[in-house]
């Protein structure tokens, strides 16, 4: 109960921080340009509206999952894909999309602290309320809102193969 | 009889299962989780057992340090010993002309350090008290951190406590000070939003961005690290975590970098110094 609330407090906070960002801050936010979107956390652990409101590219997402510079899911998660190296601090991304749905997924990708606030996983769509940023990253996102919709389109391709 | 059979074949079932959590998956057991290679942990440690990062390393790497015709840190070493003795500064001093021969008289100083120091009221380590010595007692400049000078006396001066246990002292004055490197190891910090914690106590052992996780253990501090090529401190190597994750490094010698160095080393209480270490 504690812990569910905590979650609600976190979350809302989080948004009014959002809304009370200047427009000139928000030009400098996210990978690509464009200003910081809003969205909408349903049952406190979903985002199931698109951030762009354009379907990802699942190609795209595969090639952010294993970029080192932005996205990097196979630093800390196994994917089914092609790689020397992958970490394993994170659960196992095999058959993610029978597991999660898509809000939920672009939940734990967006800010996964809103879920579980002791988690390690970073947040790829928060851009303050840090702590000692880089100048190079402040007021940065980890991602842009279209790259995580692309995520999403390819980890939704992750189903469980049918034995 | 029986009945006594299928209890003992459910016990050993049972052992067997139980003991073999990472066999699983075919995985072999690496020499970090080997119970041989484990020291106890300190009273009050948040760790079960302490294991230098020494056997997270590849078995090359390990060979490197194992042999100190091999390991490339001896390079400075062998210019801490020629410091040693060499007069610097207008008080007409050396090392030697008060602690006269290293190996006797700075055994055991890696081992508890960082300290208190009542003259600066600060926490000292020992790159801090080498640059002590040489401002107040040889009236000498002061060297940087991370030259080639100062590493190479830290390794000289770490190697007289080789293969002794770390053995810090956090009571009395040193408590604030272990408070605030307690502190920093659980702040999250950068735009990767991370803590120490997160890395080095709750998945050491595991792969992260193709690197193998360890305890994060000071004691083979100053280390040669092969990324580096070169003989590094701690508190470079701090830097480098720091920056890793995005977060704004302190300085050098800094007091968040010593306090943390102070932490670290109670952390690791108990644990062998290997100084002059090689990682990876």
């Amino acid at each position: 109960m504690g812990l569910k609330f905590g979650r609600l407090v976190l979350a809302t906070l989080f948004a009014s921080a959002l809304a009370a960002t200047p427009f000139a801050a928000q030009q400098a936010l996210g990978q690509g340009k464009a200003p910081l979107v809003k969205y909408k956390i349903v049952d406190e652990d979903s985002i199931p509206e698109s951030l762009t409101g354009k379907p990802g590219d699942p190609e795209k997402g595969k090639k952010w999952s294993i970029n080192t510079r932005q996205g990097h899911c196979i630093a800390c998660h196994v994917m089914p894909v092609d790689q020397p190296y992958m970490g394993e601090v994170g659960p196992s991304l095999v058959g993610v999309a029978s597991r999660y749905t898509a809000g939920e997924l672009r939940m734990l990708i967006v800010n996964p602290k809103v879920v579980n606030e002791d988690t390690m996983m970073p947040a790829f769509y928060k851009a303050d309320g840090f702590h000692r940023v880089r100048k190079a990253f402040v007021g940065k996102t980890m991602l842009s809102a279209q790259q995580i919709e692309d995520i999403v389109a390819y980890l939704l391709t992750l189903k469980e193969e049918e034995k | 009889m029986l009945r006594k059979t299928i209890a003992a074949a459910a016990l050993v079932a049972f052992a067997v299962g139980a003991g073999s959590g990472a066999l699983a998956e075919d995985k072999p057991v690496e020499p970090w989780e080997r119970k041989e290679n484990h020291v106890k942990a300190p009273k009050d440690s948040p760790l079960d057992y302490l294991v230098s990062g020494y056997w997270f390393r590849t078995p090359k790497t390990r060979a490197l340090q194992d042999d100190d015709f091999e390991n490339p840190a001896f390079l400075w070493v062998e210019q801490g010993i020629d410091e040693w003795t060499k007069v610097d500064g207008k008080a007409g001093k050396s090392c030697a002309s008060c602690h006269e021969t290293a190996e006797k008289s700075m055994k055991g100083v890696s081992a508890r350090y960082p300290v208190y120091s009542a003259k600066t009221k600060k926490m000292m380590a020992v790159s801090h008290q080498v640059n002590y010595c040489r401002e107040n007692y040889m009236k000498a400049k002061t060297w940087k951190w991370e030259s080639g000078k100062m590493l190479g006396m830290t390794a000289y001066i770490g190697l007289q406590s080789r293969g002794m246990p770390v053995s810090v002292s956090i009571d009395g004055q040193a408590q604030p000070f272990f408070e605030a490197g307690k502190d920093f190891y659980h702040e999250r910090r950068g735009q990767f939003d991370l803590a120490c914690v997160h890395c080095h106590q709750a998945n050491f052992g595991q792969y992260i961005r193709a690197d193998f996780l360890s305890q994060g253990h000071s004691n083979g501090f100053p280390t040669y690290r092969l990324k580096w090529q070169k003989l590094g401190s701690l508190h470079r190597r701090f830097r480098g975590c720091n920056n890793n994750i995005r977060a704004i490094p302190y300085k050098r010698g800094s007091p968040e970098y010593t306090n943390l160095e102070l932490y670290l080393a109670w952390r690791g209480k108990g644990l062998k110094v290997e100084s002059p270490s090689v990682r990876q």
